[in-house]
């Protein structure tokens, strides 16, 4: 169970770093994204993998580690937030500047500019 | 108590001159005259105690840890220094008074006047290595203001900019050498420093701490080879040049090296180095004063000649020639104080100081012309003035020194042969002046005597030359002593201070010197027409290409990093992080732990299998961003559903309300943004990111592996063990959340409403470019709002508040709580937006999202603050059992009204991103109402 749940934080790293690497802003934005969840799923289990021991007390014999989940439930919320000003700063930087390159201009204007 | 104010009267006398500005301008100069003049009060009533030998210490602590305070201390060398910056900071004061033109900001001159008087003093006073840092960069930064007062000249800026920088890089070099002082002796307290000068010296790193304070010294006293900068400072105001670059400023690292004395003297290294530096500047200072045409350019050079001529006198390493040293600091300062003032008068009366202009002015200024007659022949050296009394002790200690062994004799030598140039240069400014025909007819102004107040500062100055010219131990023996015994720190070696020794050597070196000067002189126009055929190298250009050719070769290194390509960024970022990941990696031994493994069940890898399906998806289908978008929310979907089956409810909850926000919010920002992406990436590109990306998810999820196969030490079994008893709950999560760790929260939730206001000001202003058909080219669909999506949702509504409240109040006993019931409502809301659109919600749900998130942090913040009324610390919470007939025994927490606070941060803050990101496309944008 461990190796397949580590298999799958190292598989969304992977896809979120691609993502994040790209030029233009949407899917850097799906990027950070996945990345968020490779991070939230990597702070819970350093509490460790427990089935059928969710930390409320008199449901269960063995208790997971209730901190792990406490960080990370506030840092879902706070990564939705950070996501969404990411996607509007997206947004404004596409009506500002006309183009939805992550450098604000698109890498043919550069082309240009250095002839 | 008295000691502090000294520094402190000045400092609060800054913003004097700026608060009496519109008075007229004579009041401007007695308001700001007023707080100096009682510090100078105040440091006369110090000097019995000081004069007997005490040394005055008052300090607070400040940063006791690193070994900061704030201390000053007074003894006879800092008072000295005191009473020359206060006394003459007086006099500089009525002198500018006259001197300032109506067109020149008074106020603010006299403001950075005194910024740098408490800069000054700040530094003799100070009584901690590090304060005495702080004010000596002070005086580089207010003397940079003051050079360059009339910013409108560009040789004011260019001459500013490079006294700071000499003086400014010297500061830093000197950081450096307190800071290695500190480290050796164990603190920075100058007394204890001053007391362990063998410790120092016999340190390994005693030669690079004296090399490094010797440096800050040297650039801020203007020593060879960075005496450039102080010909160029001359373009201040003269006020300044009087003050700051012959009285105070340069001083400082004179006054440095005789505070450090103690300490840093004594030894082969600081011989050579000071004298031979000393030595270099006093015939350099002294050589080219004589060929400068600007009268100002003259007194500059001979300021560094005469500056040389102490640091000199403090390398000789002999207790006699130190109290030589301190005798001419103060002679130096007085008459070349009054002679900068004098040519300061003669520039504002007759528009020039150009010396082959101005000539024969004695007819029409014949008053002046005696009292710089007077200070100039002291700087000469004539006997009867304080000059020449330095000056003969000068000559006595070269005599007296060995260390150069045979070669020894060269030192008077040349003292002599710098002494001889400064009778020249001072024959010169007295008879080209004054005297040498007449004037040249095409003067800027008519020469006439000064305004009366504005000759006084002068007639103290050339009275107190005269004074202790002629009854030396009488006026200044007691000070001498102070000042002398202070700064070596031991007692005083016997020294007369009298006019007449007999026929001696000294006396015979004077008299060679005088009449050498004076032939020199009168055979000028050979000497000119010799020095004419070379160049004058102008240190502004060398400095202005130094500076340049720097500034392009950093512009040259920073283009070839940076290429303003964000991709390269991040991937350099990336690299970096994946490397100091992977290192430690190698030193792990096994990747496996010894913590027994769960079994894998069907459920969970099929799960997995979806997940990376998913996954992969997004990555391949990236380019068609609908598609990456639909299999994105699938990976956040088996995300949740990860989270429920590892045993976190609450986060499964919060995951799964946060996955339908995000989603709805990326649909809603792809509506504006292209539907796909161009294809545009190289296939190396391609290959590189692919590396990379594999590599660190490789290293990731070894690193995770590796971690929860290891067995778990935690401190989580305390909030296990007192969730229930001290905060009331059987949620630990919850409990941790809004109880253990409150203060937390309420910060995450600040964070929470401060995104959202940022948000909503990025939108605010946004100028909309809505495409009226998708990227197929087909018409966005007209029936905003289905019949049916109206009816369900409606209906939903009332279920799903009714939900997020049971999940609310449930919150501390069972998952649930106020992040994740926010959300819920969010959604609920959310989902009538896209039912109904803007206009129906406006007229039924009036609620300023700004208001709500305010009131949410409002709430949680006073819950915290509630405690304090009960006497406990921030955020203790209360909680008791209560019963009520029908409904049975219930509990009441503190905990709830700040789960509350967090409920309504979480709707406010979600819903004003959403909602008012959802009105773009309507006539409620904000961005219309704002602009409208």
């Amino acid at each position: 169970m461990e190796a397949i749940f580590s298999f799958s934080i190292g598989l969304l790293t992977a896809a979120g770093v691609f993502l994040t690497l790209r030029g233009r802003t949407f899917p850097v934005a799906v990027g950070i994204t996945l990345l968020s969840y490779a991070v939230n799923l990597f702070l819970f289990s350093s509490g460790r993998l427990t089935i059928n021991g969710a930390a409320v007390l008199g449901t269960s014999e063995v208790y997971t580690d209730p901190v792990p989940q406490a960080l990370v439930l506030t840092a879902i919320v706070i990564g939705f937030a950070m996501t969404a000003f990411l996607l509007i700063l997206a947004m404004r930087s596409r009506a500002d500047l006309g183009n939805d390159h992550v450098d604000g201009r698109l890498p043919v204007e550069l082309e240009e500019k250095k002839k | 108590m008295g000691l502090l104010w000294i520094p402190l009267l000045p400092m609060l006398g800054t913003l004097v001159p700026l608060l009496v500005a519109r008075y007229s301008r004579s009041r401007i100069a007695v308001y700001t005259a007023l707080l100096p003049a009682i510090a100078l009060f105040l440091l006369f009533i110090q000097a019995p105690a000081v004069f007997s030998g005490e040394v005055i210490k008052t300090s607070f602590e400040w940063i006791p840890l690193a070994g900061l305070e704030v201390a000053f201390r007074l003894d006879g060398l800092a008072w000295l220094f005191a009473l020359l910056i206060l006394g003459i900071g007086q006099l500089i004061i009525l002198y500018a008074r006259y001197y300032l033109s109506k067109e020149d900001n008074m106020p603010l001159f006299y403001s950075y006047l005194i910024l740098f008087m408490t800069a000054m003093l700040g530094i003799v006073l100070s009584g901690n290595l590090i304060q005495l840092w702080f004010f000596w960069e002070l005086t580089s930064i207010s003397s940079f203001l003051l050079i360059g007062f009339w910013s409108h000249k560009s040789e004011a800026r260019k001459g500013a900019r490079m006294a700071l920088t000499v003086t400014g890089g010297g500061g830093l070099a000197l950081l450096a050498g307190l800071l290695l002082i500190g480290d050796i002796v164990g603190s920075y307290d100058l007394s204890t420093v001053l007391a362990s000068g063998d410790l120092i010296r016999e340190h390994a790193a005693y030669p690079i701490a004296l090399v490094l304070v010797l440096l800050g010294a040297f650039t801020k006293s203007a020593q060879f080879p960075f005496h450039f900068w102080l010909p160029h400072a001359m373009s201040a105001p003269t006020p300044v040049s009087a003050y700051l670059h012959s009285a105070t400023m340069v001083k400082a690292g004179i006054f440095l090296m005789a505070r450090l004395y103690p300490v840093m003297s004594g030894t082969e290294l600081w011989f050579l180095i000071v004298s031979m530096t000393g030595l270099a500047t006093l015939l350099l200072g002294a050589y080219v004063a004589l060929f400068k045409h600007d009268i100002k350019g003259l007194l500059a050079y001979s300021t560094v000649s005469h500056l040389g001529l102490i640091t000199l006198l403090l390398g000789m390493n002999t207790q006699l020639s130190t109290v030589a040293a301190i005798f001419h600091i103060m002679n130096h300062a007085v008459f070349k104080a009054s002679l900068f003032m004098a040519a300061g008068i003669i520039d504002h009366e007759t528009g020039t100081r150009d010396m082959r202009q101005l000539n024969g002015l004695w007819k029409y200024m014949p008053y002046t012309a005696t009292l710089a007659m007077v200070a100039a022949a002291s700087m000469a050296g004539v006997p009867l003035l304080n000059g020449f009394l330095s000056k003969e002790m000068f000559f006595a200690e070269t005599l007296h020194q060995a260390t150069l062994g045979s070669l020894s004799w060269m030192v008077p030598v040349l003292a002599t042969l710098g002494t001889l140039f400064s009778v020249a240069y001072s024959a010169r400014f007295i008879h080209d002046v004054f005297f040498n025909g007449e004037p040249a007819t095409e003067l800027p102004k008519i020469p006439h005597e000064p305004p009366r107040f504005m000759r006084v500062p002068i007639e103290v100055l050339v009275a107190i030359c005269l004074l202790v010219g002629i009854f030396p131990s009488f006026f200044v023996g007691p000070l001498l002593a102070a000042a002398s015994s202070a700064a070596l720190g031991s007692e005083l070696p016997e020294y007369s201070l009298a006019i007449w020794h007999g026929f001696n050597l000294p006396l015979l070196m004077s008299f060679l010197a005088m009449l050498g000067g004076l032939i020199i002189y009168y055979n000028r126009k050979y000497l000119f027409r010799f020095q004419a055929q070379f160049p004058e190298p102008d240190a502004k250009l060398v400095f202005e290409g130094l500076v340049q050719s720097f500034v392009g070769n950093c512009t040259r290194l920073m283009h070839s990093l940076e290429n303003n390509s964000l991709q390269r960024y991040v991937y350099l970022l990336i690299f970096l992080a994946m490397l100091l990941l992977a290192g430690p990696m190698i030193d792990l031994n096994a990747t496996a732990g010894h913590k027994s493994q769960l079994p894998l069940d069907g459920l969970t890898l099929i799960g997995a299998i979806i997940l990376t399906i998913a996954a992969v998806a997004t990555v391949l289908f990236n380019r068609k961003r609908m598609v990456s978008l639909i299999s994105l929310s699938v990976v956040g979907l088996i995300v949740s559903l990860a989270f429920a089956r590892f045993s976190a409810p609450d986060l499964a909850l919060t995951q799964l309300s946060v996955e339908v926000v995000t989603m709805i919010l990326m649909l809603l920002a792809l509506f504006f943004l292209p539907q796909n992406t161009p294809k545009e990436s190289h296939p190396r590109r391609l290959v590189r990111d692919l590396g990379l990306a594999g590599i660190i998810g490789g290293v990731i999820g070894t690193i995770n592996y590796a971690m929860i196969t290891r067995p778990l030490d935690s401190i989580s079994w305390y909030y296990l063990e007192n969730s229930q008893t001290g905060g009331g709950g059987t949620n630990v999560v919850n409990v941790i959340l809004v109880d253990f760790r409150g203060l937390d929260t309420l910060g995450e939730i600040s964070v929470l409403g401060i995104a959202a206001l940022g948000i909503y000001k990025l939108i605010v202003r946004m100028r909309l470019y809505m495409p009226s058909s998708d990227q197929t080219g087909r018409p966005w669909a007209k029936g905003r709002h289905p019949m049916m999506l109206s009816v369900v949702s409606q209906s939903l509504l009332p279920l799903a508040l009714l939900v997020s409240t049971y999940i609310f109040l449930r919150g501390h006993n069972m998952p649930g709580g106020g992040f994740i019931a926010g959300l819920i409502t969010s959604v609920a809301i959310v989902q009538q937006y896209i039912a109904h659109g803007v206009d129906w919600i406006k007229d039924r749900l009036r609620i300023n999202y700004q208001w709500l998130v305010a009131s949410g942090i409002l709430i949680a913040a006073l819950t915290g603050v509630g405690s304090w009324l009960f006497g406990r610390p921030f955020l203790t919470s209360w909680y008791d059992h209560f019963s009520l007939p029908l409904i049975g025994e219930f509990e009441l927490a503190s905990a709830m009204l700040f789960d509350l606070g967090v409920y309504l941060t979480v709707v406010g803050a979600t819903l004003m991103i959403l909602a008012n990101l959802g009105k773009l496309t309507t006539s409620h944008s904000p961005a219309i109402k704002e602009n409208s």
